[in-house]
């Protein structure tokens, strides 16, 4: 009996994979895009939206290689083992030609891993890890975004202009926070031999406790404090730190902190004096940049986060692959991909041949208030093709192939 | 000692919101026996809706006011959670009510979501409290300062409440023994709804008097529940004293962690808590458990028997049809087969721990993702081949079993069951934290089978072979005279060891079968997935794998294969619509509320009422 039920249910299953679904046509490019749309709904959310809007341009100018370009959304609740299995069904049920998605690294790396063994090419757009196109690289992925090591590169470079020799780290124990800190540390004294690392702070991720935290970093007595801490744990460090006095006549610089998804939710208690990478939007007016801006304000009654330009330019990235490699065919876009010069909306980017990331830089600036939110002041755009190691040391870190 | 000092008042300032929220589910816990996974929901709540109030009421008044506004609410809620979805399934097996729990879980996630949107609220100040107090030298921020004044004088009302009053008396009455309460002429349904609608406006005043300190995001349900968890097992569930001296104690050693051990922000707690149950296995305050407690309760359960040859002949059936499958199916319905099967591997092991020996674990992820590291560490680090790291898997994860059951089997019912949580979190931030062998967070990539088995169909009918003979191992020695003596240590201790069973070894071997199946399960996984990552390790894979065993039915054998196949099934469908969580958690609301046997026990049931199936016939 209850093998019954059991059986009823795998058969149903099996029988509703099995279909064939009814949107099957082979009339559009479709592109098959994971995320962690619920998890991570804030950031998610942007993304999507610049997407749709890089879509809408694309067909309205009459699609890729004569067709028009879909992309198809899916939720992988942040899972790594549900992403994998949606990349199979995006690839041989939906019809995608190519992967892309993401913004937490474990998720992006297992994609990547799948995509290397099955031979798909996947595009990850906003994970952070080094490893993904380094330790743990393969030819079918490439990354978009600026990796964790070229931004903490540029604020390291920052940090060795100033005379602070005593620096503090504070990052959320895991990954993404090690990695920051290390490629901090590394690019620090590179350029600043004789600085000295007097306290590393290591919150969970999303449990800070804020109050121990600052009481510790203000005990080391340091003359720079480097921050990794984003979303809950950033707000609740800003509010302790401030009231305690932590951050008064130090040098502080933050990772992605200037990222209006980071710094907005802080309203009028944002930090002032904070060198960060992030997005001051509010500034671009000319160039792609600034014509990026102002369409996805006319579109949408929101202004753009970091997520929605990475989103648009994922979607350029990809429309160049297509066009570069002429077919839909795997190989193709893979080649396509490889060297690909994108005229991007914040300029032009490359993706490198040697390690399949691309040259996308970062804003870095300085935090101010202005009518009573954060906003980054002072900002320059750094290309990223300047903060990322030589080939030589490059081509150690990939694995051969 | 300045600096000292500054610490243990910012621990005692933290333990503040710990603490309410703590003791409301120790409330809940004592009297009603729920063990409420939604708790962490009232608390996130409490912190929207506290939320609100504060931007619609002015000033210091409006801001206090707020607080006690959202305790308020976040009560009602908890009225309605009682009436409509517990009060229903207070009479299904042990526990069950956890499943009802979790579903409400997903329900609030995507309401908060629809309400208050995506973004991370930050909590607004309190009116005239910004700034610091200098003590000692030292700055301790002025809500810190009310906040610790606060508590004290929230615990002694509570206490009050409990001790002096007579609803006091009943709360402890039942707390002691409900169903005296009961005989008494207690109504027992509205005490049970009082004492919910009291812990949960606890849990939603713990959550808006902690917004000056931070705000509100759509995670801090979960991030909330384990702290919680652990500080009402370490101060004994039920108690309250407990409750605010293990919120004290671990409040105030995490800030002393976070100052001279950085790196262990992530397992104090749960060393905390093994290290107190060792020494006391009740908490600190907590009481033995009434014998019986935690044992069947309800109807008893119909012998078991094997399969008749009906049902043999319409499994040997389904079974051709899946090993059919890559004839006709596409190369996704085999990936989405396999992921099934592998989950009813796992949800089956568990099951045999759960409904054949009466085992709660809630940290059984610890041999699935055990197994899975286990064989991915040996195919990064030594290079094994797959088949090798395949079979050393489910042995190591069924030696980790081993040992850790070993520890855990001293204590047991909800005791038992937070210990090998606690377990499972130490592997799990093991793993996490041990980078250099582990890979951290970014876990072990490219870990692919073999070339004979690389092609989605080879690796389809590897699955299946073992998945399938995994559970049909587990339901051949649930047959076999070690079944029975499981069976009988679960149901009487004391009358199996008068027949010469050990029951403590049984058990023993139980548990470490049961890792061994889970870590098999693991191994399959890894090996379909290519990767792993320190998510399968996590409290939420274990429950999982608790949720489906219970919607299937406990205290049938097909309970857990037949609940994992139909929930890995219903959730690859709703994943694919915006508010597929809203959806699940109203669709484990309703299992639960219309099968309180679980989904098998309940259908089984139904046809022995219909005379389609002979009472005590049945597989």
């Amino acid at each position: 009996m209850q093998r019954k039920t059991f059986l009823k249910a795998m058969i149903a299953t099996a029988v509703l994979a099995a279909m064939p679904l009814a949107t099957f046509a082979q009339d559009t490019i479709k592109i098959g895009e994971i995320n962690h749309y619920k998890r991570l709904a804030a950031f998610a959310g942007p993304y999507k939206q610049g997407i749709e809007l890089a879509l809408e341009e694309t067909n309205a100018a009459g699609g890729v290689l004569g067709k028009p370009l879909e992309f198809i959304f899916r939720d992988d609740q942040g899972e790594p083992g549900e992403a994998v299995k949606i990349a199979e069904e995006l690839m041989t049920r939906d019809g995608a030609v190519m992967l892309t998605g993401t913004i937490l690294s474990n998720v992006g790396l297992a994609i990547s891993s799948f995509a290397g063994e099955k031979g798909y090419v996947y595009l990850a757009s906003e994970p952070l890890a080094d490893s993904l196109v380094w330790g743990a690289g393969n030819k079918y992925t490439f990354r978009l975004r600026s990796s964790t090591f070229m931004q903490a590169a540029m604020l390291a470079e920052a940090a060795a202009k100033t005379d602070a020799k005593r620096f503090a780290t504070i990052a959320p124990n895991y990954a993404y926070g090690k990695d920051a800190v290390a490629a901090f540390k590394e690019n620090l004294l590179k350029l600043k031999p004789d600085a000295e690392f007097v306290a590393e702070q290591w919150p969970a991720l999303f449990k800070i406790d804020a109050g121990a935290e600052v009481q510790a970093l203000e005990r080391a007595k340091p003359d720079a404090i480097y921050n990794v801490t984003f979303g809950p744990d950033l707000a609740k460090f800003v509010r302790d730190g401030t009231d305690r006095g932590l951050f008064e006549g130090r040098n502080v610089y933050g990772l992605l902190s200037g990222e209006p998804e980071y710094l907005d939710p802080l309203g009028d208690e944002a930090p002032e004096g904070w060198t960060v990478t992030g997005f001051p939007w509010y500034d671009l007016e000319d160039g792609p940049a600034g014509e990026f801006v102002a369409a996805y304000q006319a579109r949408y009654d929101d202004y753009p986060r970091l997520g929605s330009i990475v989103g648009y330019m994922t979607v350029q990235s990809i429309v160049a692959a297509l066009e570069k490699a002429g077919s839909t065919e795997t190989e193709a876009i893979r080649e396509a991909f490889e060297g690909l010069p994108v005229a991007s909306a914040m300029g032009d980017i490359v993706f490198r041949a040697i390690d399949n990331q691309s040259t996308m830089g970062a804003y870095v600036g300085t935090t101010a208030l202005s009518d009573g939110k954060g906003v980054m002041v002072d900002w320059e755009y750094k290309d990223g093709a300047n903060y990322l190691p030589s080939d030589e040391e490059v081509s150690k870190l990939r694995p051969a192939e | 000692m300045e600096f000292f000092v500054a610490q243990l008042l910012t621990g005692l300032a933290n333990a503040s919101s710990l603490f309410l929220v703590a003791c409301g589910l120790s409330l809940i816990f004592g009297v009603t026996r729920i063990v409420n996974f939604a708790h962490g929901s009232l608390y996130m709540l409490g912190a929207y809706v506290g939320y609100s109030f504060m931007q619609t009421l002015p000033g210091a008044v409006g801001f206090w006011g707020a607080i006690l506004l959202a305790g308020v609410v976040v009560g009602i809620i908890g009225v309605l959670i009682e009436v409509l979805v517990l009060r229903p399934v207070y009479r299904a097996p042990e526990l069950f009510q956890l499943v009802a729990t979790f579903g409400v879980i997903l329900v609030i996630q995507d309401l908060t979501l629809i309400i208050w949107g995506p973004e991370d609220l930050l909590g607004p100040r309190a009116p005239g409290l910004r700034g610091v107090y200098r003590i000692m030298g030292e700055p301790i921020p002025k809500y810190d300062i009310v906040l610790l004044a606060i508590t004290p004088f929230i615990a002694l009302a509570l206490w009050y409440l409990i001790t002096q009053t007579r609803v006091g008396v009943l709360v402890r009455a039942a707390t002691q023994d409900r169903e005296m309460v009961g005989a008494l002429g207690v109504n027992q349904a509205v005490l049970f709804t009082g004492v919910f609608a009291l812990g949960s406006a606890l849990a939603g005043l713990g959550g808006a008097l902690q917004l000056p300190k931070g705000g509100a995001d759509l995670l801090m349900d979960f991030h909330i529940l384990a702290p919680v968890f652990v500080v009402v097992v370490i101060g004994g569930m039920g108690s309250l004293p407990g409750a605010y001296l293990a919120a004290v104690i671990i409040s105030v050693l995490n800030v002393f962690g976070v100052t001279y051990l950085p790196q262990s922000t992530l397992v104090l707690m749960f060393v905390v808590m093994v290290v107190v149950l060792m020494i006391r296995p009740y908490g600190l305050f907590g009481r033995e458990e009434v014998a019986g407690e935690h044992g069947q309760v309800g109807e008893p359960e119909l012998p078991i028997k094997p399969a008749s040859t009906n049902v043999r002949l319409i499994v040997m059936v389904g079974l051709a049809l899946l090993a059919l499958l890559p004839l006709f199916g596409s190369s996704f319905a085999m990936v989405l087969t396999t992921d099934i099967l592998i989950f009813c591997l796992f949800a089956a092991s568990l099951h045999f721990l759960l409904g054949l020996g009466g085992l709660v674990s809630f940290g059984h992820a610890a041999y699935y993702g055990g197994g899975a590291y286990i064989a991915a560490l040996l195919v990064t680090h030594a290079n094994s081949p797959m088949e090798l790291a395949f079979i050393l898997a489910p042995l190591g994860a069924g030696l980790a079993a081993l040992a850790i059951g070993w520890v855990c089997l001293r204590l047991t019912g909800v005791y038992f069951a937070m210990l090998t949580l606690a377990f499972a979190q130490l592997l799990w931030s093991l793993v996490f934290q041990w980078g250099s062998v582990t890979g951290g967070d970014d876990g072990l990539v490219n870990i692919w089978p073999s070339d004979w088995l690389n092609s989605t169909t080879a690796f389809f009918y590897f699955a299946l072979i073992f998945s399938v003979g995994g559970i049909l191992v587990l339901r051949h020695v649930a047959h076999s005279p070690f079944g029975y003596a499981l069976r009988a240590a679960r149901d009487s201790k004391r009358q199996a060891e008068s027949t010469g069973i050990n029951t403590q070894r049984v058990q023993l071997l139980a548990f470490g079968f049961a890792g061994l199946m889970g870590g098999l399960a693991g191994a399959l996984f890894v090996f379909s997935k290519g990767s792993v990552f320190p998510n399968e390790l996590e409290i939420a894979r274990s429950f999982d794998a608790l949720i489906v065993v219970f919607l299937g039915g406990v205290k049938t054998l097909a309970g857990g294969v037949a609940g994992a196949a139909f929930f890995k099934g219903v959730e690859d469908l709703l994943t694919r619509f915006e508010y597929w969580r809203l959806v699940m958690g109203l669709l484990i609301i309703f299992v639960v509320i219309v099968a309180p046997q679980g989904i098998v026990g309940s259908i089984r049931k139904a046809a022995i009422r219909m005379n389609v199936l002979k009472q005590g016939k049945h597989s």
